[in-house]
C-alpha cells in the first residue's frame, strides 16, 4: 500500500521547538525528523511531556505566543510550512491537514448545531453551495457510522455521547477530504468499549478515503492497532523509530524496552509476566543531562560512554528498513535483562466487608427550589441496585465498569460521604452504609481510608507534605506528641519509597507519581484495615504506573491490607486482584476470581470489555469485540439486563423484560445473565496464547 | 526496586520566598506604577508630622491662591480655604484618615463576607439559602442609601464609617468566598479531609481558606479603591469623621459653594482622592496579570 519510492506527503526535519517561559526557555521538541508517505500511518508515542503533542502543533504552525521554533522545518507535500504565508497557511490547514484533539466535548462549539458546524468546512474549503455542503455532510455523518444522521444534524453538541461527539470531530476532520489526518489521543477520553468503536472507525477511514495519519497516542497497544510505523519519544527526542512489526517484536531502544516491560496485560496472570517499572522519571526540560537523556534511568549506562555527547540516531541493520535507534549500546540492550519474579499476593484471611442489597437512588429535580422540599416529587437516578459482594482481610476486589456504571457512588457509601437507600454495607461487624463520615467513630476512620484519582487534586497546595501526612496522624489519633508524629511521617515516607527531605516540599514541587505516593502514606497513617483506590492510577504514565502498583501490593502483603481497587484498566486487574465485580449501570453483571472472570464463561459484557482492550504484545491471539451504542443513561434504564441493548448475544424477548438470574458458575463466581452457563462456557476465549 | 531520588528542587527559607513573590510584581509595569502610587501614600501618611508645612487645623489666611506667601513664613503651596487652613497640611494629615479607615473597613468587610462566605459554600443547603438570600436583600439596597441609613442610625465616627462599609461590602466578598468554596470544596484533598474525620472549622481555615487567597488578594485591592471612594463620599455628605479633623471628602464639601471662584479648595483634594483609588486599582491588575501569568 506504501511505495516508498513516493516522496513524502509529510517531512519533518530536524524539527525544534522552545517554550519561552518567565523561568527560562524549556525545549520541548528537540531535533525530530520524522516522514508521513501518502496513505500511511505513523504512530507517535511516549509519556506525557515527552513532546508529542507541542511536535503536533508544530507540524499545523498552531504554536502558541510562548512557543518558538529554534531549528529545523517542516515540509508537507515539499513546502516548507515555515516559509508559507498565514493565507496559505489557513488553506493547508483544514482543507489539507485537519487534526482530531483528545477531548471531543471542548472541540465543538457548545452553541451551534453539528449540522451547521459540519456544512461550514465544505462551504469555507470547498467554496460550495449550502445544499451541497448539507448533502456532504450528512453522507460524512452515515460514513463515519452513526445512526440516523439527520437527526444529529439538528442536535447539539451537548445532546451527544462522547463517542458520537469524537464521530462528528473526525467527521468534520473528514469532510475537507485532507491527505494527512493528526490524531492527538483521540480515543483518551472515552470510555474501553468506545475506543474499540472508534478505532476500528480511524482503520476503516485509512481503507476507504486513503488518508495519511499521523497518531499520536501513550497507549503501544493502540498504535499496533492502527499504524504502520512508529516513533518513540522521549523528553523531546525521538529515540527509536520503525516499523510497528519490527519495534513491537524486538525494540532497540532501553526506554522502549521498559514501556514494554512496564505495561500490565490483561493477558498473562500475575506469575507469567510481572511489570517492570522504569526507575526514576523523566528529566525535567532544563535538567536533561549531557549525552543520552535516558541515561539516569537506564540499566546500560556506561559513564563515559553514555554521557559524553549527543547520541545520534543509529541504524538497526538486521531488521527490516527504516529501524533507527537512538542509543550506543543497543546491541547489549537485550542482554541481562531482569527476569522479574512476581511475589505472590497476599493470602485473604476472615472477611470483612459484606455489601448485602446495597442500593442507591439519586432524586434528581427538575426545578432548583424543589430540592428545599423534602419528599417532593422528582426522577429516580438508581446508581446503584442490588450491589451483594465481599471483601476479605489481605485481598483485593476489584470493581471494573465503564463510566456511569456506579462503581464510585458505590466507593462513596462506603466511605460515609453519600448514604445508602437500601440494604447493608457491614464493614467490620457494623452496618456503615447509613452512617455519614462525620458519624463514625474514630476508629472505623482509621479502619477505612482513600486513596483518589487525580493526583493533582489529592494534596492541598498551601500545605507542605509532612504537614499533611502529620495531620493525619493526628487526627486519627496515631501519635499525639510532636516528635511521635515527626517520627511517624518519616516512616510513612519510607513506606511509599520517597525520600525523609520531600517532608518538607510543597505539592507542586512533587511529579504525579509522587504525590499519588503521599496520598497513599495519608491514608496509611492509621494503618487502615481497608484502603478504597478509587482510579488511582489512571491519571499516571505507565512506567509510573507500574512502580505504584508495586508499592501497593508490597503494603498489602506485610500489613494484610484488604484493597478495593476501583478501576477500568483490566491489565491492572489482572496483575493485582484477587477477586474481581464487573459492574453496569448499577447492577453486578459477574463477580469471581480474577482468573475466573478473565477466561469463559464469561457474561458478554465482560466479553466485550476484555474484547476492547487494546494489547500491545505482538504473541497475543486476540479476538475484538465492540459493542454498538453508548451506555444508556441511568435516568431511564433499560428494563429486564441494562445490557440488553447493546448485548451481542442478546437472546430476545426475555432480556427485554426479566430480570437475568444468577447464575452460579463455580464458587462465588456468579454471572447475571438469560444465557444458560453450558453456552457461555462454550464462548471461544476473547484472549489467547499469552507470550 | 531502585527508585532513584528525584533531583530536589531548590528550597529557600520563606522570607526569601515572600521576597521574591514580591518581586514578581517587577513584570508587570502597570503593577509597579500602583505600588509606587500606594506606597507614596503611605509614606506621607507616616511622615506626615515631619512633612506638613502648617497645622492643619489652625486658620491662617481664608482664601489665599496656591503659592501665596505666610507672612510669618513659609508658602501655602495650594492655597488656604475659607477659614485659611492650609490645603496641603489637611491633605497630608488626611492620608492618615483614609489609610487608616480604608484598610481597617475592608479587613473587616472581608472577615465578616470570609466566614458567610465559608459557611454558604461548605455547609451548602439551607445554610447556603440563608446565607445568600440575606446577601442578595443588602447588595439590591442602593448602596448610599444603605450607608445613610447606618449613619443615620449609630451617628457619625470611625468606627461606624467601618461598620457601615462592612455591613456594605460583607455580601460581595461572601459571593466571591461562597464561589471559590463550592470549587475548592470538590476538591479530593478536602473529601480526604472529610474522611479522616477533620473538623468543618479546620476544613474551612486550612484546607480551603489558604488555596482561595490568590483570587482574594486582587480583589482585596480594588476592594481598597472602593472603600477609598465611600470614604470620600461619606465625607462629602457629612457622614464621614465629625470636625475638625482633615478629610479629604469633607474638604470638597466645605469648598463646594465657592468651587467655582477657588478651584484649589476642591481640585487638589479630589487629585488626592483619585490617585490614590488610581494605584490601588493598578496595583489590583498587576495582581491579577500577575497571577494569571504561569
Amino acid at each position: 500500500m506504501v511505495d516508498a519510492k513516493d516522496p513524502p506527503l509529510l517531512e519533518i526535519d530536524g524539527l525544534s521547538l522552545t517554550y519561552v517561559t518567565r523561568a527560562g526557555e524549556n525545549p520541548a521538541v528537540r531535533g525530530v525528523s520524522l516522514t508521513v508517505r501518502a496513505g500511511e500511518a505513523v504512530g507517535l508515542a511516549g509519556e506525557s511531556g515527552c513532546g508529542k503533542t507541542t511536535l503536533a502543533l508544530g507540524v499545523m504552525g498552531y504554536l502558541g505566543r510562548d512557543c518558538r521554533r529554534t531549528g529545523g522545518a517542516v515540509r508537507f507535500q515539499g513546502r516548507d510550512m515555515g516559509a508559507l504565508g498565514a493565507e496559505e497557511l489557513r488553506r493547508i490547514r483544514g482543507s489539507e491537514i485537519a487534526m482530531v484533539y483528545q477531548e471531543p466535548s471542548s472541540a465543538l462549539n457548545p452553541s451551534l448545531t453539528v449540522g451547521a458546524q459540519l456544512m461550514e468546512v465544505p462551504m469555507i474549503h470547498g467554496r460550495v453551495t449550502g445544499p451541497e455542503a448539507r448533502e456532504r455532510a450528512v453522507r460524512m455523518l452515515a460514513d463515519v457510522h452513526l445512526a440516523d444522521p439527520e437527526r444529529i444534524m439538528a442536535a447539539y453538541p451537548h445532546q451527544l455521547s462522547g463517542g458520537q461527539q469524537q464521530r462528528v470531530v473526525i467527521s468534520m476532520a473528514l469532510l475537507s477530504n485532507p491527505s494527512l489526518l493528526l490524531l492527538d489521543e483521540p480515543t483518551t477520553a472515552l470510555d474501553a468499549t468506545i475506543e474499540a468503536g472508534i478505532v476500528e472507525l480511524i482503520a476503516e477511514i485509512r481503507r476507504t478515503y486513503g488518508t495519511a495519519l499521523l497518531f499520536i497516542s501513550h497507549n503501544l497497544g493502540l498504535i499496533r492497532q492502527v499504524c504502520d510505523r512508529v516513533v518513540i519519544m522521549y523528553a523531546g527526542q525521538a529515540v527509536e523509530d520503525g516499523g510497528v512489526a519490527q519495534v513491537f517484536a524486538a525494540p532497540r531502544h532501553p526506554y522502549t524496552r521498559g514501556l514494554f516491560g512496564c505495561m500490565t496485560l490483561p493477558t498473562a496472570g500475575r506469575a507469567a509476566r510481572p511489570p517492570i517499572p522504569i526507575p526514576g522519571q523523566p528529566p525535567p526540560p532544563r535538567q536533561r543531562p549531557r549525552g543520552c537523556t535516558f541515561a539516569p534511568r537506564c540499566g546500560h549506562f556506561v559513564d563515559g560512554l553514555c554521557n559524553r555527547a549527543e547520541v545520534p540516531m543509529e541504524k538497526v541493520p538486521d531488521a527490516g528498513p527504516g529501524h533507527h535507534v537512538r542509543c550506543l549500546r543497543w546491541r547489549d540492550a537485550g542482554a541481562g535483562e531482569r527476569a522479574r519474579q512476581a511475589a505472590p499476593l497476599a493470602t485473604p484471611g476472615e472477611e470483612i466487608l459484606r455489601v448485602e442489597g446495597m442500593g442507591k437512588d439519586y432524586v434528581v429535580h427538575d426545578r432548583a427550589l424543589g430540592a428545599l422540599v423534602p419528599g417532593a416529587g422528582g426522577r429516580r437516578l438508581r446508581a446503584n441496585d442490588g450491589l451483594t459482594f465481599s471483601a476479605r482481610r489481605g485481598e483485593t476486589v476489584a470493581i471494573v465498569g465503564e463510566t456511569g456504571c456506579g462503581k464510585s457512588t458505590f466507593a462513596k457509601v462506603l466511605m460515609g460521604l453519600e448514604a445508602a437507600t437500601s440494604g447493608r454495607v457491614r464493614f467490620d461487624g457494623a452496618d456503615v452504609g447509613r452512617v455519614a463520615v462525620d458519624k463514625r467513630t474514630r476508629r472505623q476512620l482509621r479502619a477505612l481510608q482513600m486513596v483518589f484519582q487525580d493526583p493533582d487534586g489529592t494534596l492541598n497546595p498551601s500545605l507542605s507534605v509532612g504537614a499533611q501526612i502529620g495531620r493525619a496522624v493526628k487526627t486519627l489519633g496515631v501519635e499525639t506528641d510532636k516528635a511521635g508524629i515527626r517520627r511517624r511521617v518519616l516512616r510513612l515516607l519510607d513506606l511509599v519509597k520517597l525520600p525523609s527531605e520531600m517532608a518538607a516540599f510543597k505539592p507542586r514541587q512533587l511529579s504525579g507519581g509522587e504525590k499519588q505516593r503521599v496520598a497513599i502514606a495519608r491514608a496509611f497513617a492509621g494503618n487502615p484495615a481497608m484502603v478504597v483506590a478509587d482510579e488511582a492510577l489512571s491519571a499516571l504514565d505507565v512506567s509510573v504506573q507500574a512502580a505504584i502498583l508495586e508499592l501497593l501490593t508490597d503494603i498489602q502483603r506485610t500489613r494484610g491490607t484488604t484493597l478495593l481497587f476501583v478501576t477500568h484498566d483490566l491489565g491492572v486487574v489482572r496483575y493485582i486482584a484477587h477477586r474481581v465485580v464487573v459492574m453496569y449501570l448499577g447492577r453486578i453483571m459477574e463477580q469471581g476470581s480474577t482468573d475466573e472472570v478473565f477466561a469463559p464463561p464469561y457474561h458478554p459484557y465482560t466479553e466485550a470489555l476484555l474484547g476492547a482492550v487494546p494489547i500491545a504484545d505482538k504473541g497475543v491471539v486476540h479476538r475484538r469485540v465492540v459493542l454498538k451504542g453508548a451506555v444508556p443513561s441511568a435516568l431511564d434504564p433499560p428494563s429486564g439486563c441494562p445490557f440488553h441493548t447493546r448485548c451481542p448475544r442478546k437472546l430476545g424477548a426475555v432480556c427485554e423484560t426479566e430480570t437475568p438470574p444468577e447464575r452460579i458458575a463455580g464458587a462465588g463466581h456468579v454471572i447475571a445473565c438469560h444465557i444458560p452457563l453450558e453456552d457461555l462456557a462454550a464462548v471461544e476465549p476473547v484472549i489467547k496464547g499469552a507470550s | 526496586m531502585n527508585q532513584r531520588l528525584p533531583s530536589a528542587p531548590a528550597r529557600d527559607s520563606a522570607f526569601r520566598r515572600a521576597v521574591r513573590r514580591v518581586a514578581l510584581l517587577r513584570e508587570s509595569p502597570v503593577g509597579m506604577i500602583g505600588a509606587g502610587i500606594v506606597l507614596f501614600w503611605v509614606l506621607v501618611a507616616v511622615l506626615a508630622p515631619l512633612i506638613a508645612p502648617f497645622e492643619p487645623n489652625a486658620t491662617y489666611h481664608p482664601y489665599a491662591r496656591p503659592g501665596a506667601g505666610h507672612v510669618g513664613g513659609g508658602t501655602f503651596w495650594l492655597g488656604a480655604d475659607m477659614i485659611g487652613r492650609d490645603i496641603l497640611s489637611r491633605i497630608i494629615w488626611g492620608t492618615r484618615t483614609v489609610l487608616v479607615y480604608a484598610p481597617l473597613a475592608t479587613f473587616s468587610a472581608y472577615v465578616l463576607g470570609i466566614l458567610m462566605g465559608l459557611a454558604a459554600g461548605y455547609k451548602r443547603g439551607w445554610v447556603d439559602e440563608v446565607l445568600s438570600r440575606l446577601g442578595d436583600v443588602l447588595l439590591s439596597f442602593p448602596v448610599l442609601v444603605l450607608y445613610i441609613i447606618v449613619i443615620a442610625t449609630v451617628g457619625a465616627s470611625g468606627v461606624n464609617i467601618v461598620i457601615a462599609i462592612t455591613v456594605a461590602g460583607a455580601p460581595g466578598v461572601m459571593r466571591i468566598v461562597r464561589g471559590l468554596t463550592l470549587e475548592i470544596g470538590s476538591r479530593d484533598f478536602v473529601a480526604a479531609a472529610r474522611l479522616r474525620g477533620e473538623p468543618a472549622w479546620y476544613i474551612m481555615a486550612v484546607e480551603i481558606l489558604p488555596n482561595a487567597r490568590g483570587p482574594l488578594i486582587v480583589d482585596a485591592c480594588l476592594r481598597l479603591g472602593y472603600v477609598t471612594i465611600t470614604i470620600g463620599v461619606l465625607g462629602f455628605l457629612g457622614l464621614g469623621l465629625p470636625p475638625p479633623d482633615a478629610d479629604w471628602g469633607s474638604m470638597i464639601n466645605q469648598a463646594r459653594g465657592v468651587a467655582m471662584a477657588f478651584p484649589h479648595m476642591t481640585v487638589f483634594p479630589c487629585i488626592a482622592i483619585s490617585s490614590l483609588v488610581l494605584g490601588f486599582n493598578l496595583l489590583a491588575d498587576g495582581l491579577r496579570e500577575i497571577s494569571l501569568r504561569d
